[in-house]
């Protein structure tokens, strides 16, 4: 019971952290103290908490005198937009592709999983580069080629968790005991592989909005004059002996962001895998299991 | 060479070896049929990729050319005959070493990224020596001293290194270490101390990686009976981390190192251009605002090649590290 209830309390604050972001970014014109895209060129490169025409720039201006806070507002906007759809596309064909690779091996394993050595064989951020300059720089195309790349991560773990799985004694027994291959993998394979997918999910979402801002640092995401955090970053760079502010407050809200997702994403997988949490005592990890259990089961439908 | 060494190795485990030596010499093979394949649908990948936008001789003439020098050049190219056509025609050039030429440098695409790897690859080594001996260290740490002193210093390191994008790492080291401390250069490539910052930059994220897979691998095995067994029969800390741990955690952590290295590969394209590292990277963000896509084509298709050489070499030694692994490669598992 106390474990239980102090995961809980750790995954609260960055929960309560990525919960303000969300609203922020959906809120962001009501939130944002100015115009993120009015430049002001006679307050331009005005330092935090620079005041004038009774306006205050909490967090200074850029090199255009648009207003850094505003402009990080609605950056919040593209970052998690471009994270969770390419977590969710990436993440769902990912595992679903992994578990019947795994599962059913065979010339059909091979086949996929030959296509996810593919697809991972290419570094992958080059090839999103490659993708994106073809196509041209858009939100939707930067979220097209980082599913496009992601999901065989989710593939490969997957893959990797049912052969493991499958080999264990419990596998074994149930299919001495004549269950159902699909009940099987429902029932005892997926709540083996779903906390390693979990885990992955939440790490990429991290790692999605940090490559988000580097396509666009690079000048491949989100054209301006949107905000986007990465080409905050990018401007940033250039004043970085003058004017300190313009990089690194972007960058601070990316990796708040950042860490919370990550945290919250370690708060989930403790809860998920009891065995990590209690390992000596028998009798709770048997309990716990009863509960992992049911947790399972709830969510079997998204994977 | 590797592969008398390895079984030499293990030969004091007939068990492992027993009848082993032909499955795995069969699983190395597989692996490399595989590889070969893998090849090919990458090559097809990026080939189609460039056609994705319709028309590819408007993406490979340079700027500012006219109509009549893209028709040129689509006759140049071999881009009016059918596209079955110039697929052989692409797989032929390849296979002749003809990976493109750049009309904007005037100059074999394969010799610009020549002259940039040297920079690429030191970096990417130091960096990646420097990330798997932090991040496995670190992790063995947090695994092993759970809920002590060492878990409590490391776990913020690693949850903050992790969450830290190369760009901002970049821009805060250069704020700290040049600008304000003027101990390190900031920009260029000037003697080993330039590659201090770069390599830092690109390593914070994927030593953390490293560490936390390490991390739950050690746990995830610590729980199992092998080592409740191994430690009732008195094995201290340091012998069931050799004996019996790294190999067993081995494969997890060769994964992500295997992916890793795609990380620094291309995570290196942003840290060389805060750094002004004259490498691969910085190489592709110019040839991408160029409109320079057969050298962008290039860098992609021979990045891909060493990463796919990189899998190839991890998935054979998961065959020596697991015998399971080689068993189960065809099926073997009937059970």
């Amino acid at each position: 019971m106390s474990a239980k209830r102090k995961a809980d309390r750790r995954g609260l604050i960055p929960l309560i952290v990525v919960a303000v972001y969300v609203l922020v970014a959906i809120a962001a014109p009501l939130v944002a103290p100015h115009d993120p895209n009015g430049s002001d060129l006679a307050a331009r490169l005005a330092g935090p908490f620079a005041e004038r025409d009774g306006s205050r720039f909490l967090l200074g201006t850029d090199g255009l005198g648009r207003d850094v806070l505003s402009r990080i507002i609605f950056g919040a906007r593209v970052s998690l937009t471009v994270a969770v759809a390419t977590v969710l596309v990436s993440g769902v064909v990912g595992v679903a592709l992994g578990v019947l690779a795994g599962w059913r091996r065979g010339w059909l394993g091979t086949v996929i999983m030959r296509i996810a050595d593919i697809a991972l064989s290419v570094p992958f951020f080059l090839l999103a580069i490659l993708v994106v300059a073809v196509l041209g720089p858009s939100l939707v195309n930067v979220v097209i080629c980082l599913a496009l790349t992601r999901w065989p991560r989710y593939t490969r773990i997957a893959y990797a968790g049912v052969l493991e799985t499958r080999e264990r004694g419990f596998i074994r027994s149930t299919t001495a005991l004549g269950a159902n291959g699909w009940w099987i993998v429902l029932r005892h394979v997926l709540p083996e592989v779903l906390p390693l997918a979990v885990v992955v999910a939440t790490l990429e979402l991290g790692l999605m909005v940090v490559f988000e801002a580097s396509l666009s640092f690079i000048g491949l995401g989100v054209q301006p004059p949107t905000p986007s955090w990465g080409s905050m970053l990018s401007d940033g760079q250039q004043y970085v002996a003058t004017a300190w502010w313009l990089a690194t407050f972007p960058g601070l809200a990316l990796f708040g962001l950042v860490l919370a997702v990550n945290l919250l994403g370690d708060a989930v997988r403790d809860r998920l895998d009891p065995t990590r949490k209690v390992a000596a005592s028998s009798k709770r990890r048997r309990r716990k299991e009863a509960v992992l259990d049911t947790v399972i089961g709830t969510e079997q439908p998204n994977a | 060479m590797s592969v008398a060494t390895l079984i030499s190795v293990s030969a004091p485990r007939p068990r492992a070896v027993a009848g082993g030596t032909v499955a795995l010499l069969r699983y190395v093979g597989i692996r490399l049929g595989q590889a070969v394949i893998a090849l090919l649908g990458m090559v097809t990948a990026v080939f189609f990729a460039l056609r994705l936008s319709g028309d590819p001789a408007r993406l490979l003439a340079p700027q500012g050319a006219t109509e009549a020098d893209i028709e040129q050049l689509r006759h140049t190219f071999g881009l009016d005959v059918p596209v079955w056509h110039q697929y052989t025609n692409f797989l032929v050039g390849l296979l002749h070493g003809n990976v493109g030429y750049s009309y904007v440098q005037r100059e074999s695409a394969l010799l610009l990224i020549a002259q940039r790897m040297p920079y690429t690859a030191q970096l990417a080594l130091v960096a990646l020596i420097l990330s798997v001996v932090l991040g496995v260290v670190a992790g063995m740490i947090m695994a092993l001293n759970r809920g002590g002193w060492g878990d409590r210093v490391i776990t913020p390191i690693v949850l903050a290194g992790q969450a830290m994008p190369a760009f901002w790492t970049g821009i805060l080291l250069i704020l700290v270490f040049s600008v304000s401390l003027h101990l390190l250069p900031s920009t260029g490539y000037d003697g080993p101390a330039s590659l201090l910052l770069p390599a830092i930059t690109l390593a914070s994220l994927s030593a953390a990686t490293i560490a936390r897979v390490t991390r739950g691998a050690v746990l995830e095995q610590l729980s199992r009976d092998y080592v409740r067994t191994a430690r009732s029969k008195g094995a201290s800390t340091f012998r069931l981390i050799w004996r019996h741990l790294l190999r067993n955690v081995s494969i997890p952590i060769l994964t992500v190192c295997a992916l890793e290295t795609a990380n620094l590969l291309g995570g290196s394209v942003v840290t060389e251009l805060i750094f002004a590292w004259p490498g691969v990277g910085q190489l592709t963000v110019q040839s991408v605002s160029d409109r320079d896509f057969p050298v962008v084509q290039a860098i992609v298709i021979l990045a891909s090649t060493v990463y796919i050489l990189i899998n190839l070499v991890t998935d054979i030694a998961y065959g020596f590290i697991d015998p399971r692994v080689t068993a189960s490669v065809r099926g073997g598992g009937a059970t």
